[in-house]
């Protein structure tokens, strides 16, 4: 494994590996010392064509910690304003002799076409709306944290899938450690083919969220992404609530040993209530914090080694 | 390195050459480091034994359950993962990362004794010792090894030794214990595997 450009590139083994060593890293974290000198020497640079907060500061703490050089390279306030063109623009910055370019693209496959123009090794930090693999990664580790081994744990994930990249990491990743998922959603937030696709993965799905939430372990609950909706999904957001939203009555009808997840950033009072963000099972926190030990994980994983292991 | 070289366990067929310390040679050598760390600390006050994984990790276990049986007393004990202050991770494909685990009592100002199994080229303790050296400052730190096989290419010694095993560079040594072996027993075998 070269790149992280999917969670499929991962087999069982791996995403364990990963997993374990981002427990160990985890512990860093909570040292007065929070560095260690495996990346010494290398240059991580993030490269972010969208906005991001907890993924592009989790990127750069967990480079920093283990003692890489992260430079941020945005959009904004970049030559990409001025027109330059994704090649041109990795390129240029691998030129300059990185080791690891970190790319967040709103075109689906962006980083897997800059793997053929640059030598570093990229990392998929999130491409349209086709995967998040270090998301994924982050969530099975904090589902893990809570839950233990995944195998055989019913997981829902309910809300906007049509414009989410974090539910093909998270299904395929959950599906690698074997966990049962189900997806929920309105018809018209669930991707089209998603009988055959359910059919080919070995997952099932639902309409109906009320019928699956008292038998699920964890429910993670995904952003609706207004930004990326052009049309009428749901005639209001009342409604969405009503149908798919995580509100007070859900709350009771979830197992009283289920988690809750969220990628962030949370539209509170839409897919999920105050209450239910901020419960005791809620491990939307712990999900941020997971990021760093996670994204450390995946740095040491990919860029710790010998250059052609 | 000495770590991947000298002590992958082989569980089924036993590793090639011949035992240079059987188990009870292995025990008392123990007892012997026990001792002399008593000894040497005039007494157990301040006392971390921290092991290298993985056979590390073992045998300080059980020297401080000796230490339990000389003193009375349960000295912290934990371990110390080096794999990340190695100097040699660029040439060799990513290694797994083992457990650190440091007692409640911490490191600041107590007496370290690190705890390996072989002492060959020295690189593992001086990773060992970086590694130490991020989770606070010791008072001092000690070095026990159940087998000095020679060959340092760093000024590092032990201070602590169970057996000074003169080998060549090509022999291997490899340390298996009960626990996590199943077999307890200490080896060193000629390149080709002859039986000597």
């Amino acid at each position: 494994m070269k790149h992280l450009l999917s969670a499929a590139d991962l087999s069982r083994d791996d995403a364990r590996q990963i997993l374990d060593t981002a427990a160990q890293m985890h512990d860093v974290q909570q040292r007065e010392v929070k560095k260690l000198p495996v990346l010494r020497g290398r240059t991580v640079v993030n490269l972010f064509f969208e906005d991001s907060t907890r993924t592009r500061s989790s990127f750069e703490i967990a480079g920093k910690w283990l003692s890489a050089d992260v430079i941020n390279v945005s959009a904004k306030g970049s030559s990409v304003s001025k027109g330059e063109s994704l090649r041109d623009t990795a390129m240029t910055v691998a030129a300059m002799g990185v080791d690891a370019l970190v790319i967040r693209h709103h075109a689906s496959g962006a980083p897997l076409q800059v793997t053929d123009w640059v030598d570093a090794v990229v990392i998929n930090a999130g491409d349209g709306t086709h995967e998040h693999p270090t998301q994924a990664l982050l969530d099975a580790y904090t589902m893990q944290a809570r839950l233990g081994d995944l195998a055989g744990k019913r997981i829902g994930i309910i809300g906007d899938l049509t414009h989410s990249r974090v539910v093909r990491s998270n299904l395929i990743l959950l599906r690698t450690l074997g966990a049962d998922v189900t997806l929920v959603a309105p018809p018209t937030l669930m991707p089209s083919g998603i009988a055959n696709w359910a059919a080919a993965e070995g997952f099932s799905y639902s309409y109906d969220f009320d019928e699956v939430l008292p038998k699920l372990d964890a429910a993670m609950m995904l952003r609706v992404q207004k930004e990326r909706m052009s049309g009428g999904f749901f005639p209001t957001p009342r409604e969405y609530t009503v149908g798919y939203g995580l509100t007070r009555d859900r709350l009771r009808a979830l197992p009283e040993h289920a988690v809750i997840c969220h990628p962030g950033p949370v539209n509170r009072g839409l897919e999920i209530t105050a209450d239910a963000a901020d419960e005791a099972r809620s491990l939307i926190l712990d999900q941020v914090s997971a990021g760093v030990a996670v994204r450390m994980s995946v740095l040491y994983h990919l860029l710790g080694g010998a250059e052609n292991a | 390195m000495e770590r991947p070289d000298s002590t992958v366990p082989r569980p089924e067929a036993d590793p090639p050459g011949r035992i240079v310390l059987t188990a009870s040679d292995i025990s008392r050598a123990l007892r012997r480091i026990a001792h002399e760390i008593v000894e040497h600390n005039k007494g157990v006050q301040d006392l971390v034994v921290l092991g290298i994984p993985t056979r590390g990790e073992a045998l300080a276990t059980r020297i401080v359950a000796l230490l339990r049986e000389i003193e009375g007393v349960d000295v912290p004990v934990g371990s110390l993962d080096t794999t990340m202050y190695r100097d040699d991770l660029r040439s060799q494909p990513t290694r797994a990362v083992g457990a650190t685990t440091i007692p409640d009592s911490g490191v600041d100002g107590k007496v370290v004794v690190l705890v390996d199994d072989v002492l060959y080229s020295g690189r593992t303790v001086r990773a060992a010792l970086d590694a130490l050296g991020d989770l606070g400052r010791p008072q001092a730190v000690r070095l026990a090894v159940l087998v000095d096989r020679g060959h340092r290419e760093l000024p590092i010694r032990a201070d602590h030794v169970g057996k000074n095993l003169p080998t060549a560079r090509s022999e291997r040594v490899s340390v298996r214990l009960t626990d996590p072996d199943g077999v307890e027993e200490v080896r060193i075998a000629t390149p080709h595997g002859e039986l000597s």
